[in-house]
């Protein structure tokens, strides 16, 4: 008459808890253990372009890739651990994009000197544009966030300014389609760690109690408005060098920097990756944006699909990718008796 | 004469598009993202009502309202009802079902040629020596009765209570036995209804275009935004402003001005006064 009935239970691989101390560092074991999926997702971009050379095609894909990896980082960073739902990621883009666009077109700027100003330029303009909303709690950044990028196509449409809807063209190229990819690759992977270790610093300590606690935040005598202004910069920062190598890529500034494939994909693809751990959002757009290009066929269609599989995920499996990864890494499950 | 006349026809056109966002979000503190793609899908319901199952005009109207209201439902009751009271996830979950619906739409349906709704009565008339044609005098008229049936709704029959309770003070309301995922239901199958009745009542004024369910979401959002998410009286009051301010651009400078003006109305809100004309409710809670 006894019922038998056994659940699942789940463990720390004994690997994992050592590696957490100094004994990560007494075996080669365990250093694999720390460093393997690190080394593996670095040396793996890195051999991306080489291995490319027989598909010259995805060579684009991957630059694409690259940005908006650098874009869903950012949009990672600010909702995860900052709390702002930043549904405007062609802001950052489009910003970049066109003052990169008039530092090199209209003054002149050679490409090494446009980027790095269009980034920092744009990053701080983005910031003060966005300050408004910024002692708000709740939707109130999302709705703006969401206006920016349309209202800024409508007014350079109704002004008639910067080219109108033709746009701005011929920026100059990067030289070499080698300086092209490792730009963007090692900017991304300098975005995914530099984020990673900022993260775990007293600033992310400071921002993520921003997110889950506020009124215990500025209890502290630290100011609210002024860390999300400083996290909006830093994901500006990382959005409008987006922008920047686009249009130096494109050669060209457009209306459709602010288009809505900048805003949605990084979002997808932070959902599909696993919020919150910032290497989800790049492995998310390594999925989503080839799978974009198989479905290049089907237009506007594809914007339906990311939406379905986004929603899908954010009902079904909102862990994500990643951290079930993690999970399966770091853990192992064993049937008990209950 | 002009001005006043299409600034008050505007400004309840823009009440109507905003209702069914103020309601859904008042009641369920869930922002309808998805709140233009339900326009344009009903407008395109009721389009292929009329034009592919040969309904009579008079009949493929409450159909298709219906027909909205009901997948709001759906949409509340099988994605929403998961992640309600997540804010980041109600974001982007709403925005997403809303995308699949305009993108499903412009790669499906609407591309190609014009989709246009015949107009409920042809012709036009002079009021106050400025030409108004019928659909738009039908437009006021049916704008107005649906203040005052929401407001009757909401004061005298028993739903309408409840539905002020859950708005109200959603604990108390429970423990006095008001269910609050029905309730829920309920204002986005009310609010998706009036999505589609607004596009019944305005698509027949110009084409059906997909773009449409953006520009509709950026008008509610900027109304309800103006007026105070969650108020009623701040909905209409802030809908005159931004309709008489819409039609004095268009006159003195452009037509390409009047999406700016409502993006602008709403960051210079947000600036000044964040809770909105008539936000009083949450106003110590958004602060922070």
């Amino acid at each position: 008459m006894t019922v038998e009935t056994t659940r699942k239970e789940r463990i720390d691989r004994g690997l994992k808890v050592r590696t957490e101390g100094i004994y990560a560092i007494s075996s080669f074991e365990e250093i694999a253990y720390l460093i393997g999926p690190r080394l593996l997702l670095i040396v793996g971009v890195l051999l991306l372009p080489l291995v490319l050379e027989l598909a010259p095609y995805w060579k684009r894909v991957v630059n694409i890739m690259c940005v908006y990896a650098v874009l869903a980082i950012a949009f990672d960073f600010l909702a995860n651990y900052v709390g702002l739902v930043c549904l405007g990621g062609a802001l950052f883009i489009g910003v970049g994009g066109y003052l990169a666009a008039i530092l090199n077109v209209y003054l002149s700027f050679p490409f090494y000197l446009s980027i790095p100003l269009a980034t920092v330029f744009g990053a701080a303009l983005c910031t003060v544009i966005i300050m408004p909303c910024l002692p708000l709690r709740g939707v109130y950044f999302a709705i703006v966030t969401l206006m920016y990028p349309i209202l800024f196509s409508r007014i350079i449409e109704a002004l008639n300014i910067l080219g109108g809807t033709n746009g701005i063209t011929g920026l100059d190229n990067l030289p070499g389609e080698y300086v092209e990819q490792y730009t963007i690759i090692i900017v991304m992977l300098l975005a995914l760690f530099g984020m990673r270790r900022l993260v775990s610093q007293d600033v992310g300590l400071v921002l993520r109690g921003v997110k889950d606690n506020d009124q215990s935040i500025r209890a502290s005598g630290i100011n609210v408005t002024a860390m999300k202004s400083l996290a909006v910069f830093i994901a500006a920062l990382m959005g409008c060098f987006g922008g920047a190598y686009i249009a130096h890529l494109y050669m060209w500034a457009g209306l459709s920097l602010f288009a809505l494939d900048f805003s949605i994909i990084p979002i997808a693809a932070v959902v599909m990756g696993g919020g919150g751990t910032l290497i989800g959002a790049v492995i998310g757009c390594f999925i989503l944006v080839p799978l974009s290009e198989f479905l290049r066929f089907f237009g506007t269609f594809r914007i339906v699909i990311y939406c379905i599989i986004l929603t899908g995920f954010i009902v079904f499996k909102s862990e994500g990718i990643m951290v079930y990864l993690q999970r399966k890494y770091h853990q192992f499950e064993r049937l008990v008796k209950v | 004469m002009e001005i006043i006349v299409y600034g008050i026809i505007n400004s309840i056109v823009l009440a109507l598009l905003s209702l069914g966002f103020a309601l859904v979000y008042s009641i369920s503190r869930v922002p309808n993202f998805a709140h233009g793609a339900l326009y344009i899908g009903a407008g395109y319901i009721v389009w292929l009502l009329l034009n592919a199952a040969g309904l009579p005009y008079a009949l493929s109207i409450p159909l298709g309202i219906l027909a909205t209201s009901l997948i709001g439902a759906l949409i509340y009751r099988f994605i929403i009802i998961r992640i309600r009271g997540m804010e980041i996830s109600e974001i982007i979950g709403t925005y997403a079902i809303g995308l699949a619906i305009i993108e499903g739409l412009r790669w499906g349906g609407l591309r190609g040629m014009t989709y246009t709704l015949p107009v409920f009565i042809a012709g036009s008339t002079d009021i106050l020596g400025v030409t108004v044609d019928y659909q738009r005098i039908i437009i006021v008229a049916a704008g107005v009765l649906t203040f005052v049936g929401l407001f009757l709704f909401t004061k005298l029959s028993r739903v309408g209570l409840a539905l002020r309770g859950i708005a109200q003070d959603e604990r108390a309301a429970m423990m006095l036995g008001i269910d609050s995922d029905m309730t829920a239901l309920i204002s986005l199958a009310i609010g998706s209804g009036l999505a589609g009745f607004a596009a019944v009542l305005l698509l027949p004024l110009g084409n059906i275009v997909v773009e449409q369910g953006y520009n509709v979401l950026i008008f509610a959002v900027a109304v309800c935004v103006i007026g105070g998410l969650g108020s009623w009286s701040g909905t209409i009051v802030a809908s005159f402003i931004i309709g008489f301010a819409q039609i004095l651009t268009e006159t003195c400078l452009s037509s390409n001005f009047v999406m700016v003006v409502a993006l602008l109305a709403i960051i210079v809100t947000l600036l000044v006064r964040p809770s909105g004309i008539f936000g009083k409710q949450k106003q110590l809670e958004e602060r922070v």
